[in-house]
């Protein structure tokens, strides 16, 4: 049984010769995944341009039910684009080495996932064609957006997130540009050079990464929490039972956190498989991002318990309704289904022999998000189809145009990932070498440590790793 | 903003200036409804939809709950599936209530609004931009009446096929799809009250300005004036039910007031009163 998180007698031209291979001569599989993707995208464009046509009716919006599946699905994909920050810089500033062979691809993940929640704001407006009003550009009629608008904010908080960590992701990957730059020819070699800036992984060029991949991961958590906690806004903000809940920004920021754990078990493990990264993301690893995984599933489902407790006690009549509607009442179906995939299937996540097994793994992962996808329509939808007035009562069921476009968001993130996989490094090269020194450092056996000393081209203690020889 | 601003209790900008508050109201539309007097004709949704060129969207559609009817008649009655004996209904048939926009002084739909597409004016209405609009819908679902309409559709040659185009009416716009719609007061009739007294050199007296709703009712049951004005029926109504703005719940002592806002509670100070109707025992 693997035990440790990397072998720390790996070779560093190998892991450059792994992680560079994967970036090569993508195999048949690799286009009919983007094929499949393309087709789903398809579907949500062909959705969207009817849509655009013809107004927001085909997509069986209603009265009351004025937000629906759009909403949710940016709900959740903004709450995928969580994980990234959190094994970057949450794991980052706490010292967690066991990140560095994954975090780079939950951080495309961050910057992906917020490029398709961007989209469901501007997909669900009436006038889409106006939707740069709410952005708080010099008129010169002297017209702002509404600063009181949770709306607002959400743009405000989105468009900060996106660029921050758009530029997390880019700044840390300078050094492995530089890697791919120096083995590279053609077009991939000009697009290197530009992109990694000059690096040549002297002293000062590391010190300045240090000092400002430390300032931006700091920067990037109260961020990360905040955009979150915004998202919630727009729900708790309002007065309507089922939104009004102070307990809204913890409760998103928790479930933003689980179901971006969860895409990285998926992630992680497509990765492994296809690119055979064997020896990087390892079992172990799969097993310290699952413990974690299991400990947010639980603070989920703490704060969900707390919700319907402090709905039951506050005797609010309407709100009472509601919790009891969304137990029982025509969604109840799916609200079990959230309760089940969110706060039942995570307790295999408990079990050592579940959490090193892969297709299981597999199917969790998947069935956690489908809670957390669910849980996001079950915040919308109940509370729209159940709300003070008796006479809006309304239950509603989206139509297949809401469906092809939800399906088509998850064609164009799969899109994204595909194409930033084969162009840039997925496996952070530099900080796997820097973590297997560390290793090497600490926990020297007899047999490594003469190995180490038998290597001259290795950096001597208390250097830093050079991309010299890459 | 100091601290002393930032602590303060923020209900009073709400307010007009005399009391302290941030505006300048010149009027406050109100508006009267006693359900007594109230026999569920529709006749006030049906003049609502001619004075302000409102689509008839079809039964489909109306039936997937995409229509659009600015006044609402909501009718109520004892549901024996949900518990209550059909007895009430049986003797007496169903109670109704036309629902038309609140104009809340506290509206929950203009802070949410992303563009300030609808705000409060100086006549003390909750105006709705059609142009600025873009169509979030956060304002439908932030109102807890629900009682704002959204174009799902355009229904311009639809609704109103030659010669019914004609009928349109000239002094305020047919609304394209993707815009928020609702009940403005018939606002377009308060300006012209407006203009004719400017012109006459007067105020604006209580009769100058009636809704479509009000003249078409056959009972009498809506009135609708000038909260601001002491002398308007409207006034005197809502002092004799002893019913006051920026309350949240009303004097209900003596069982001749029959004054109450719908739901008030929510502090969303609403300038509808509706008096209960008041049945046999």
């Amino acid at each position: 049984m693997q035990t440790k998180d990397i072998n720390e007698n790996i070779a560093w031209a190998k892991i450059n010769a792994d992680v560079l291979r994967s970036m090569e001569n993508p195999r048949k599989g690799y286009w009919i995944a983007v094929g499949a993707c393309l087709l789903m995208i398809a579907c949500a464009v062909m959705a969207e341009i009817y849509q655009y046509q013809v107004g927001m009716g085909p997509s069986n919006l209603n009265w009351p039910h004025m937000w629906d599946l759009y909403i949710a699905t940016f709900v959740f994909w903004i709450g995928m684009s969580h994980s990234g920050t959190l094994l970057s810089a949450i794991l980052h500033i706490i010292g967690a080495d066991w990140r560095k062979p994954i975090y780079r691809f939950a951080e495309a993940m961050t910057t992906f996932s917020l490029l398709t929640a961007g989209l469901f704001p501007i997909i669900h407006l009436g006038r889409v064609w106006n939707m740069y009003w709410v952005l708080p550009y010099v008129s010169d009629r002297g017209i702002w957006p509404n600063f009181r608008s949770p709306l607002v904010w959400d743009a405000f908080a989105i468009t900060t997130y996106l660029t921050s960590s758009a530029l997390f992701l880019f700044i840390g990957m300078i050094p492995d540009l530089a890697i791919c730059r120096d083995n590279a020819r053609g077009w991939r070699q000009k697009l290197y050079t530009v992109l990694s800036l000059g690096w040549q992984g002297d002293d000062r060029q590391w010190r300045h990464f240090r000092k400002i991949y430390m300032l931006m991961a700091c920067f990037l958590i109260p961020l990360a929490v905040s955009v979150h906690s915004i998202v919630s806004a727009d729900f708790a903000m309002s007065i309507m039972p089922g939104w009004h809940v102070t307990t809204f920004p913890p409760y998103f920021v928790a479930g933003a956190l689980y179901s971006g754990c969860a895409a990285i078990i998926t992630l992680f493990i497509l990765l492994r498989y296809f690119f055979r990264f064997d020896e990087y993301m390892t079992i172990p690893i799969l097993e310290k991002t699952c413990k974690l995984t299991f400990a947010i599933a639980m603070v989920w489902t703490y704060l969900n318990l707390i919700e319907f407790a402090s709905t039951w006690y506050s005797h609010d009549p309407v709100a009472k309704e509601l919790l009891w509607a969304k137990f029982t009442g025509p969604y109840a179906p799916f609200f079990w289904m959230m309760l089940f995939c969110g706060s039942v299937v995570p307790f295999a996540l408990a079990f050592e022999k579940m959490r090193r097994h892969l297709p299981t793994m597999f199917v969790v992962s998947l069935l956690l998000n489908l809670g957390m996808w669910l849980e996001r329509w079950m915040i919308v939808t109940p509370t729209l189809s159940l709300s003070h007035s008796p006479f809006a009562w309304d239950v509603m069921w989206p139509s297949m145009v809401q469906w092809a476009i939800v399906f088509g968001s998850f064609g164009w993130f799969g899109l994204l990932f595909l194409i930033f996989v084969k162009v840039f490094p997925s496996v952070s090269m530099y900080e796997v070498k820097e973590m297997v020194f560390h290793r090497r450092r600490h926990a020297p056996s007899e047999e490594t440590a003469q190995k180490l000393h038998r290597r001259a081209d290795d950096p001597k203690p208390g250097a830093q790793p050079s991309t010299e020889g890459a | 903003m100091s601290l002393k601003n930032l602590l303060n209790d923020w209900s009073h900008y709400r307010k007009g200036i005399e009391d302290g508050g941030f505006y300048e109201y010149e009027h406050m539309w109100g508006m009267v409804v006693d359900l007594n007097k109230c026999t569920g004709c529709n006749a006030c949704s049906v003049s609502c939809y001619s004075e302000n060129n409102l689509a008839v969207v079809g039964k489909d559609r109306m039936m997937k709950g995409q229509g659009l009817h600015w006044l609402r008649l909501e009718r109520y009655w004892d549901e024996p599936d949900m518990g209550g004996d059909d007895k009430e209904f049986q003797e007496r048939g169903g109670s109704f209530l036309p629902m038309m926009c609140q104009q809340c002084n506290a509206a929950t739909c203009e802070v949410v609004c992303p563009v300030a597409a609808t705000y409060h004016t100086p006549d003390g209405l909750n105006a709705q931009i059609y142009n600025r609009c873009i169509g979030s819908r956060y304002c439908s679902n932030n109102c807890p009446y629900r009682l704002r309409y959204f174009n799902f559709y355009s229904y311009y040659e639809e609704s109103w096929p030659e010669p019914l185009n004609q009928q349109l009416n000239p002094d305020l716009s047919v609304r394209d799809k993707g815009v928020m719609e609702k009940c403005t007061f018939c606002i377009q009739r308060i300006r012209t009250g407006k203009d004719k007294a400017a012109r006459e050199g007067r105020e604006v007296r209580d009769g100058d300005v009636v809704t479509a709703c009000a003249q078409s009712c056959p009972t009498q049951a809506i009135t609708f004036g000038d909260l601001l004005d002491k002398d308007a029926q409207v006034t005197k109504l809502w002092k004799s039910h002893q019913v006051e703005l920026g309350k949240t719940k009303q004097n209900k002592s003596d069982e001749d007031l029959r004054g109450y806002r719908v739901l008030e509670g929510l502090n969303t100070d609403p300038c509808v009163m509706y008096l209960d109707r008041v049945r046999e025992v």
